[in-house]
């Protein structure tokens, strides 16, 4: 739907009500309802796709396959769900020893409220991360605590009710997940975590959201999100190389599902269909063949991504075993993963107590360097950025900068390999190697501090756009602030969902800031073996001194 | 689903106005349906060469074709395309031609 041009939206965040409530609230959080109207909430899952996770997970996903109405007052909810959520919750609280930490030891001390992209950009009080925690938590009291069941109200308890559930519905899926408040708080809570239990208690009882379940189902069944059958993925492959040999004269022929490779790639699938992602795999081909890599890519493990992250403990750790399942099959020594967000969370932080350790796997070296990758002696899988990081800090790659030298390049730090796996400085040194004018965003929006795209998660549907362009705007606006200062114009990143989603927040607050990935930039700059003069880089833009009518 | 109604022929439509059938509901009262909401005045060969390329590629592969790949076949580059179909690729050219929409990190 239309949202509001740039300037107008600008004045809306600074100066008007909040944009849910569209007023000041008068009365309590717990007595402001949430109300669903056009633009303010993903479409629900179709009933096909409900039905097809249903089969599978069906402890995961519950509820009935439906046609339903967020903005109806019936949702076509299961008999008894709120015993169903309760029971869940109770679950959850045995198994998952950090929810039972989260739900019992927030002090209020409101370090977190304002720092989050959603509070910042919508102004919405349940969107400080102590309030979208508290919408659980005051369930957890009432039903969970002694103190809430004899004191009920006065103990900040309230029971499962619907409303309860449209708050959770409204609020869980205004939350990316991105961590960043949790890096201010006192205790280390990670509302994250509390957000992916709030979506795991909504689908027990089939509430859900089809941008997050139709990837999810694609998938499982044909091994990536977009759902590019074996065929299909080889052939965009195959026609990336033909652009790669247009720019560089340079002919490649990877190789798919090649039994004995040294290595496998795994990477998101938007990564070989989707602008500008297509880029950033040109970049990977150019690299690989430029150090002669002994890799494959796969047809089945053919997404670097996971929306079981979004979905369900169960959906992630399934959606992850494929890549180690391919892994074996093809018996390669280990993983090299692209420039993906999530999968790196999933790796980093629950691949080995889902899936690990994979033993039948080698400690990660690099065949060119020798470097052992002792950090990933356990998930056996090495991310591009620290690969390619190693390879320049041994001097193993022929660079020209000067072919970056149209871009004047500032740093968006993807969430989840920022704060979800500590990788800081790898990608930085890689960017310094390979542009020569590069400047930092300020210091309270980069690294372990950096503002969320504003739509992951799998909020990244246009049906929520005014919603993603307030929650992108702390981020487009550190980006303006270097393109005022500095005129820079491109904003690189190792993400995909960033790739597509800081695209469309460019264009709408910042439009002469192009969005590029890592290996783009590295493609770009590597001076390969035979090649012939570029006269352009790989999306066929002019280069610096080669504008038509120059010399 | 909403169903929607034009020259007698109906249409089971997403939330975005995509056929939820695809290519089995899309005809000729289809093309002409969506030519009104996106503006199109005259139907030409051109149009019909992306709506042709774009369903023979999705029986092909299932999913629509990669943009490039689309203006490589047509040999229509992206700026014409948008002249065709003001909405885009996507919204425009494969609603017309009854493909649904891409998911993922898109």
């Amino acid at each position: 739907m239309a949202i509001l041009k740039a300037d107008k939206l600008g004045v809306n965040v600074a100066k008007a009500p909040s944009m849910l409530t569209g007023a000041i609230p008068k009365k309590a959080w717990c007595d402001t309802p949430a109300i669903f109207k056009p633009g303010n909430y993903a479409y629900p899952a179709k009933k096909e796709i409900h039905e097809y996770h249903q089969k599978n997970l069906p402890q995961a996903i519950g509820g009935v396959p439906r046609d339903w109405d967020p903005e109806k007052d019936d949702w076509l909810l299961p008999d008894g769900w709120e015993q169903i959520i309760l029971q869940g919750l109770k679950e959850r609280l045995d198994k998952f020893r950090s929810l039972k930490i989260f739900m019992d030891c927030c002090v209020r001390c409101g370090a977190c409220a304002d720092k989050c992209h959603f509070f910042l950009g919508t102004g919405d009080p349940k969107n400080m991360p102590v309030l979208r925690a508290e919408l659980m938590r005051s369930v957890y009291r009432n039903d969970f605590t002694l103190g809430g069941k004899i004191l009920r109200k006065l103990a900040g308890g309230r029971p499962m009710t619907f409303g309860v559930l449209k708050e959770w519905f409204m609020y869980y899926y205004q939350c990316t997940e991105c961590r960043r408040c949790s890096v201010y708080c006192p205790y280390g809570i990670d509302t994250a975590e509390v957000t992916m239990m709030g979506r795991e208690l909504l689908h027990l009882v089939g509430v859900n959201i089809n941008w997050i379940l139709e990837p999810a189902a694609n998938s499982n069944r044909t091994g990536n999100h977009m759902g590019l059958q074996p065929h299909t993925l080889k052939e965009n492959v195959e026609y990336l190389c033909d652009d790669i040999e247009e720019v560089t004269g340079i002919r490649i022929n990877p190789t798919f599902n090649r039994k004995g490779a040294e290595i496998l790639f795994i990477t998101p699938s938007a990564d070989v269909f989707a602008e500008p992602g297509i880029y950033t795999a040109m970049g990977y081909l150019l690299l690989f063949e430029h150090i002669g890599l002994d890799y494959t890519w796969s047809t089945y493990a053919s997404e670097g991504g996971n929306f079981g992250l979004f979905t369900n403990n169960e959906l992630m750790k399934k959606l992850n075993a494929k890549m180690y399942a391919e892994a074996k099959r093809l018996g390669v020594k280990w993983i090299l993963g692209g420039e993906c967000g999530h999968m790196w969370r999933v790796l980093h932080q629950y691949m080995d107590t889902m899936n690990g350790p994979a033993d039948f796997l080698e400690v990660p070296t690099s065949p060119i360097t020798g470097t052992r990758f002792d950090n990933a002696a356990s998930t056996k899988m090495v991310h591009i950025s620290e690969f390619t990081a190693d390879l320049i800090k041994n001097g193993k790659l022929n660079l020209d900068k000067s072919r970056n030298d149209h871009r004047k390049v500032t740093w968006h730090d993807s969430c989840n390999t920022a704060r979800g796996m500590g990788l800081l400085d790898e990608p930085r040194y890689v960017l310094n190697s390979v542009v020569n004018d590069f400047h930092e965003m300020p210091e309270n929006t980069i690294r372990e501090q950096t503002f969320c795209c504003g739509s992951g998660t799998g909020l990244n549907t246009d049906e929520i756009m005014e919603l993603r362009m307030r929650g992108g705007l702390p981020r487009a606006n550190a980006v303006k602030h270097v393109r005022d200062k500095y005129d820079v114009n491109t904003l690189a990143c190792v993400c995909a969902i960033d790739r597509a989603t800081l695209t469309s927040l460019m264009n709408y607050w910042n439009p002469d800031v192009q969005v590029a990935g890592l290996s783009e930039l590295v493609g770009n700059a590597l001076v390969m073996e035979g090649e012939k003069e570029r006269e352009t880089g790989l999306r066929f833009e002019e280069l610096a001194g080669k504008e038509e009518g120059e010399g | 689903m909403p169903i929607l109604e034009h020259n007698g022929s109906k249409f089971t439509v997403d939330e975005d106005g995509f056929l939820t059938q695809g290519m089995e509901e899309f005809n000729q009262d289809w093309i002409d349906y969506v030519k009104g909401i996106e503006g199109i005045s005259d139907w030409t060969d051109e149009h019909q060469k992306v709506v042709d390329t774009l369903q023979e590629y999705y029986k092909k592969n299932g999913i629509a074709p990669m943009v490039r790949i689309l203006s490589k076949t047509t040999g229509f580059p992206l700026k014409r395309i948008y002249e065709l179909f003001p909405s885009g690729p996507g919204k425009g050219a494969c609603k017309m031609a009854g493909l649904p929409k891409p998911t993922g990190c898109v």
